[in-house]
């Protein structure tokens, strides 16, 4: 026999939650367990009880029992999902930033990452912007969209925007005097991994007419302009 | 300065409130001081408070409520929806809604037109006052 899917939907509609439309032995019926048991002589079928691991030969007293009855806390097995995409936001939509270095910049988004950032980018060349992780919630998306099928993106996730660990800091004399001021100098590999996505993202750009200059601008709130009424 | 625009069979008026603002109906009937029955094609005739309409200068030969065929007619044969669009109040209505309906792009290609427009204008003058020195 195919193996069988959970069914999805139960059986019992919820009149009020949790009371069901239907009694106990109601859904006993429903379920077709009596025809289960039918099936397999009247027992309903059972794996065979799997063998207990076997108890360690010596089992020593143990040294110390606690003075009170601690209750241990419950596991928590709760895994948080990434945050949701707002259905405005495509890859190839461009976004308007509203906080951090870059607020007010538009940039385009190309995809979203396991840990639920956006990763955009300016592009580098038309407003300094880039590649990047941003919240979504720091976003407001536009209904313009850029071509971005020319960009590949799969290469990029989380883990190439951690920071590098700082190195452990060794305490000797003459380290203390001196502050070390540690050259931050981005690594070419950052810098070829921004052109190989901004190219095809910029050829795509300049099919629009007047976008470059767009992406370019800032988004600013004028005298008279609310943003509440305003069309993204 | 007498009244130019009156409460009549026919009158068609702007809705300035409520669920059918910004809609053009044509009055059919009076129904006391302060209310009017209204139809449009599009709509249920209804009642409707003198102070939620807007008369308009168009006015359209129907008798007292008439059929919504009738109704149809002539409005096609006044060709309200035309007069309505070639005047000045129904064209500036026509400009406020497409600026509502702009994005975020096309409020920057206005702005990026604007500033052109306004270097033309700036330049041909500057060039008029250097020819006639006066």
């Amino acid at each position: 026999m195919a193996p069988s899917k959970p069914r999805s939907k139960s059986r019992n509609p919820l009149l009020i939650p949790g009371i069901g439309k239907f009694s106990r032995s109601k859904m006993y019926h429903k379920r077709g367990i009596w025809a289960l048991k039918a099936k397999h002589g009247g027992t309903f079928p059972r794996h065979d009880p799997k063998p207990a691991a076997p108890e360690p030969a010596s089992k020593k007293p143990p040294k110390f029992y606690p003075a009170d009855d601690v209750k241990t806390p419950v596991p928590n097995r709760r895994k948080p999902k990434p945050a949701k995409l707002r259905a405005s936001i495509t890859p190839g939509t461009v976004l308007i930033l509203l906080a951090g270095r870059f607020m007010g910049k538009r940039v385009v988004f190309l995809k979203q990452l396991p840990s639920g950032l956006l990763l955009i980018t300016g592009p580098f060349t038309v407003n300094g912007v880039p590649l990047r992780r941003v919240n979504q919630a720091y976003v407001i998306a536009t209904s313009t969209k850029v071509d971005i099928s020319g960009v590949n993106v799969d290469k990029f996730d989380d883990k190439y925007f951690a920071k590098d660990k700082k190195k452990a800091y060794k305490k000797s004399e003459s380290s203390f005097f001196e502050t070390e001021k540690q050259e931050k100098k981005l690594p070419q590999q950052k810098k070829d991994d921004q052109k190989a996505v901004d190219t095809p993202l910029i050829k795509a750009i300049e099919a629009v007419e007047y976008l470059r200059g767009y992406l370019g601008t800032k988004f600013t709130l004028r005298s008279g302009t609310k943003p509440h009424e305003l069309q993204f | 300065m007498p009244f130019k625009r009156y409460v009549e069979i026919g009158r068609v008026a702007l809705v300035n409130y409520g669920k059918e603002y910004g809609r053009l109906v044509v009055i059919v009937d009076v129904i006391d001081q302060n209310r009017a029955l209204v139809d449009a094609p599009d709509m249920i005739r209804g009642q409707i408070n003198f102070k939620r309409l807007s008369l308009t200068d168009i006015k359209i030969d129907i008798p007292r409520v008439p059929k919504k065929k009738t109704l149809i007619e002539a409005m096609e044969t006044a060709d309200v929806k035309n007069k309505w669009e070639k005047s000045s109040w129904g064209r500036k209505l026509i400009v406020q809604k497409r600026r509502a309906a702009l994005n975020d792009f096309d409020r920057y290609k206005v702005m990026v037109a604007k500033i052109k427009r306004g270097r033309a204008i700036r330049e041909k003058l500057a060039k008029l006052k250097r020819e006639n020195p006066a």
